[in-house]
């Protein structure tokens, strides 16, 4: 091909690649602007905050219903995250591993899992919870939060393992390696980016969580941002609340554009390794 | 075939092509290539720390999911307000002809399919573009997929909020540009928003499985498919298409079950106003904020119904794998 | 350094297929010692057992007279070098080859000195500090010999350690395992399923099939006096010819021709349940063209004439095929082989004949040629159990012996 057809392909798929970029930035780059527009100008319907402000940020940090839903949404999913991907990792291991009874049945469970509708299990938690004294509490959250989360991990972390060289584990074991020595010093350091990855993956599928964050709570002991956004009504009742919910979007926004940022590639690898088998 | 495989012993070169005449291939009597079946102690402990492993994951698995859907039918079959704990009684199917003679249930039933359908086609075409763009750009592919993976990542509630202040006259970039303005006020412009929020939302996520699937296209197909004089178009549809069909249904299957759950975007962007209401929308409300316990778990119950009827449309009439299940093969 | 002992060493699995079945084997002291045979002979399941990988059922494994059936691969002091390599991927080349040192918790200066010492062996010394993921195939393979070395084991085992290379490498790899057994003297067990790789490596081959050992002895004993139709067909490339061969009149019928056979072979023949049908195997350098045959030698052989199918010259002699008619020999044996061989059939059962001829030969594609072979090469098989009929106490004698 001639160098001038590369480089109208290359422009071409330039063009595409800015259509792709405008298409999935537009409403972030949109409510960050909200979230630094002046009460005078947030309806001014600018792209650009013609006054900028971190006023709104202010509001939102004085005001304890952010702090502490924030304090909730960071601390739930966390805990939520760690368990999952300890009990997956261990259930992922004997998936890829191991050959035992149950297995098929185990992945299909996850499988039908992940399918869920979530809502059909509103109701039954919310009474289930009440009756165990656990609703509106952290555990009250974390524990469907999990059970959602561990299909994902299972999968994600199946396909990790399976690609680790098992080998290295004879080996080490010839080198005068004991089973906990092998597993530390040879096979640990290579499960870690799957490990990794998929705490990613759970991680912001907890952060995200809207219903049962709603559903499962009923005061700020346990509610999490995204619950709490819903019920936002700034600093006092009469105040619009448009830039402070802006602002607390843009704040749990943060962590996930960093995530994107820096892991694009085990994100993308995470994802797309669960959903074919090779 | 009369041609032996080439004679060795004379040079070096040779004699390394005895590999072709060589004694490489499994021997049809014993067990075949599998080489290290283990023992049967040892069978046994690998059995006992297999289920040893899982079973925790398994326990909260079910834990959290089958026994309150047995409960959930349970209740179903109860007269259950908990504004009117008194009146608690079994009443058998009496809530399911409650919901199924109610046209706010077929509404937000209507909702929930439209979304569903147009939702998942519009997202496999936009994925597929997508997809295509991710794998083969020639330049910026990292800048693409960070771009692309933001929407994935972002909390839906902030993306729902995002196009509420949108489309809401005064805030909005978009309000005035149809008609008099104030679209999230009338049904077909909201649903349209609801539609466009959702898509924008997991269109990447399609596309991620979609790329996946692409990635399976061997290169030396296309190649020989162009040579063999096949359009670009002819490509797609002749070539890449047939290979990527498993990967194309396990993403619909899980997207169609995903968009039906549809919820979050609803809740912002409508509240569930001018007849937006979603089925999952519409048992929330029941449940959380009617406090009807009985009539929403009968939703909760015909809602899990529905979902199980699409999956398995799904893997019986289209033959979708689902992914994992051949993960009997060991390594 | 140590002996290594296989006492009726036996695999055997819950559902009832026995892996490796009472295997007996002697391996002196700095002996290079291969094990050999096609995919799942058991000759890797020997290996792993020797190694500690897996379980013995029954029987005994010594190593240096000591009986280690229950010990740990960790208390056995030997070293294994993959075909995979297995290679710690998160590992330098230096901390790969320090790994095995470091778990013997030998101090830091030691661990270096013999670390560079081995580096140096195996000319790893600039590519230390690189990972595995930035080595060439001969350079991983080299690291995982090298890892194998440092510790100075009291023996070595190696799982098809060189399969994994392209061939010209392989060649040279297998002169490198060569050099670097005999410098070290540490007894080395080998499994590999490249029968070329067998006879130029080892002091001593082990010919495995089905789980048990069907011959032991020196690469050349092998090729020369094959106990039986496997070991024949299974030593040497290109693999020797099999002729269908029925006993009649006290001659052998077959493709080439009538056969005589010597008192000997007669003797055998005359017992009750003496096979009536025989195979006839020849390997290809004992035929030669029967124009340059002097009658010395002419004596010592039979003449036939067949038409030329194809003719590759290698320089230094010719590779002739020939279409033979007639029956085709069939044993169990000669199926396992050919399906062994997969798609390239084996040469031995087939109706042609390959030959290796001298390189003066006129011979050309298309004519028939009159063609001498060497009855006194010549070894005879009973179809039914695949014993060498010719063999009379370890030795091949041809079909006239007396």
């Amino acid at each position: 091909m001639a160098v001038e057809t590369t480089t109208r392909a290359k422009l071409r798929w330039g063009l595409l690649d800015v259509l792709v970029v405008v298409f999935a930035l537009v409403p972030v780059l949109w409510i960050a602007s909200l979230s630094f527009k002046t009460p005078a100008t947030l309806t001014d319907g600018n792209f650009i905050p013609r006054e900028w402000t971190l006023d709104n940020y202010r509001t939102i940090f004085d005001t304890d219903q952010f702090v502490r839903a924030l304090v909730n949404s960071i601390g739930i999913a966390l805990i939520a995250t760690l368990i999952a991907v300890v009990l997956g990792a261990m259930a992922a291991y004997a998936i890829s591993r191991l050959d035992f009874p149950g297995k098929k049945l185990l992945v299909g469970v996850s499988l039908l899992i992940a399918m869920f509708p979530q809502v059909s299990l509103v109701s039954p938690l919310f009474e289930i919870e009440r009756q165990l004294k656990i609703f509106d509490t952290w555990l009250g959250l974390i524990l469907p939060y999990i059970t959602f989360a561990l299909p994902l991990a299972i999968y994600t972390l199946s396909a990790f393992f399976k690609q680790i060289p098992w080998d290295l584990e004879k080996a080490a074991k010839m080198d005068g390696a004991t089973q906990g020595q092998a597993f530390r010093r040879v096979i640990a350091p290579l499960a870690a980016p799957g490990l990794f990855t998929t705490a990613i993956l759970v991680f912001i599928f907890c952060w995200n969580d809207f219903l049962f964050a709603i559903s499962l709570t009923s005061t700020e002991r346990s509610r999490t941002v995204p619950a709490a956004l819903s019920f936002f009504t700034g600093a006092s009742q009469f105040e619009d609340p448009t830039g402070a919910i802006c602002a607390a979007a843009v704040v749990i926004t943060v962590p996930i554009i960093l995530f994107v940022l820096f892991f694009q590639r085990r994100i993308v690898s995470g994802l797309t390794s669960g959903a074919v088998k090779g | 075939m009369s041609i032996n495989a080439t004679p060795t012993g004379a040079d070096v070169a040779a004699d390394e092509t005895s590999e072709s005449t060589g004694r490489h291939a499994t021997v049809p009597t014993q067990r075949g290539g599998r080489r290290k079946p283990p023992l049967s102690e040892n069978k046994k402990a690998e059995r006992r720390l297999g289920l040893l492993l899982c079973a925790p994951a398994a326990l909260v698995m079910i834990a959290v999911t089958a026994y309150p859907i047995i409960y959930s039918v349970w209740l179903s079959l109860q007269r259950f307000d908990l504004r009117f704990p008194d009146q608690r009684e079994f009443i058998g199917l009496e809530n399911y002809v409650t919901v199924l003679t109610n046209e706010f249930w077929w509404t937000a039933f209507g909702v929930t399919m439209l979304i569903t359908v147009v939702t998942v086609a519009v997202e496999l075409v936009l994925g597929m573009g997508l997809a295509i763009i991710m794998h083969r750009t020639l330049v910026g592919r990292g800048l693409v997929r960070t771009s692309a993976l933001i929407p994935y990542g972002i909390v839906t509630v902030v993306a729902a909020f995002s196009w509420r202040y949108a489309w809401t006259p005064g805030t909005g970039y978009l309000a005035d540009l149809f008609s008099d303005g104030a679209p999230l006020t009338e049904r077909a412009s909201s649903l349209a928003i609801i539609m466009l929020a959702e898509i924008w939302k997991t269109t990447p996520f399609m596309a991620l499985l979609l790329m996946a699937g692409l990635a399976l296209v061997p290169e030396d197909l296309l190649k020989a498919a162009s040579t063999d004089g096949a359009t670009a178009w002819q490509k797609f549809t002749k070539v890449m298409l047939p290979v990527m069909k498993p990967a194309i249904l396990v993403a619909l299957l899980f997207r169609t079950l995903d968009a039906f759950r549809v919820f979050d975007n609803i809740f912002v962007l409508t509240a569930g106003g001018n007849e937006t209401s979603s089925v999952s929308m519409l048992a929330y409300n029941n449940l959380i904020r009617g406090l009807n316990l009985g009539i929403g778990s009968t939703m909760s119950v015909l809602i899990f119904i529905t979902v199980a009827i699409i999956a398995f449309v799904f893997v019986k009439l289209f033959g979708t794998a689902a992914p994992g299940s051949d993960d009997g093969e060991r390594r | 350094m140590a002996d290594i002992v296989l006492d009726k060493v036996s695999k055997s699995f819950p559902d009832g297929t026995v892996a490796v079945q009472d295997v007996d084997l002697e391996i002196a002291d700095g002996e290079f010692v291969i094990l050999v045979g096609p995919s799942g002979c058991g000759k890797s399941t020997t290996l792993n057992m020797i190694a500690g990988l897996e379980d013995i059922s029954s029987g005994e494994l010594r190593i240096a007279g000591q009986r280690v059936n229950d010990k740990a691969p960790r208390d056995r002091d030997i070293a294994m070098v993959f075909q995979s390599y297995a290679l710690y991927p998160n590992m330098t080349v230096r901390e790969n080859m320090a790994f095995p040192l470091r778990l013997a918790k030998l101090d830091k200066e030691t661990i270096d000195r013999k670390v560079d010492e081995a580096a140096k062996v195996l000319e790893l010394t600039s590519l230390l500090d690189r990972k595995p993921a930035n080595l060439s195939g001969g350079q991983r393979q080299r690291v995982a010999m090298g890892r194998a070395i440092v510790r100075q084991p009291k023996a070595f085992l190696m799982d098809e350690p060189l399969s994994n290379l392209d061939a010209k490498l392989r060649v040279q790899m297998r002169t490198v395992v060569s050099r670097l057994q005999k410098q070290l003297g540490t007894t080395t067990v080998y499994v590999t399923h490249d029968q070329t790789e067998a006879m130029t490596l080892g002091d001593r081959v082990v010919i495995m099939r089905g789980g048990a050992v069907q011959q032991v002895g020196p690469p050349q004993e092998l090729y020369d006096h094959p106990k039986n139709l496997f070991v024949a067909g299974f030593i040497g490339s290109p693999s020797m010819n099999f002729l269908h061969a029925a006993v009649q009149d006290g001659e052998l019928h077959t493709a080439l021709g009538k056969v005589p056979i010597g008192d000997r072979v007669r003797r055998e023949l005359e017992s009750a349940d003496a096979p009536r049908e025989l195979i006839l195997g020849i390997r290809p350098e004992h035929f030669e063209d029967a124009e340059l045959v002097d009658d010395d030698t002419r004596r010592r052989g039979m003449e036939f004439e067949a038409p030329v199918d194809i003719v590759e010259s290698m320089g230094s002699d010719k590779y002739v095929y020939f279409t033979v008619e007639g029956e085709k020999a069939s044993a169990a044996e000669l199926e396992e082989l050919a399906a062994d061989a997969g798609a390239a059939d084996f040469a031995g059962a087939g109706g042609n004949l390959v030959t290796r001829l001298s390189a003066e030969s006129p011979v050309a594609e298309g004519q028939t040629r009159r063609v001498w072979f060497n009855l006194e090469k010549i070894h005879l098989f009973d179809p039914a159990n695949g014993r060498n009929l010719t063999l009379h106490e370890g030795r091949a004698a041809g079909a006239l012996a007396d």
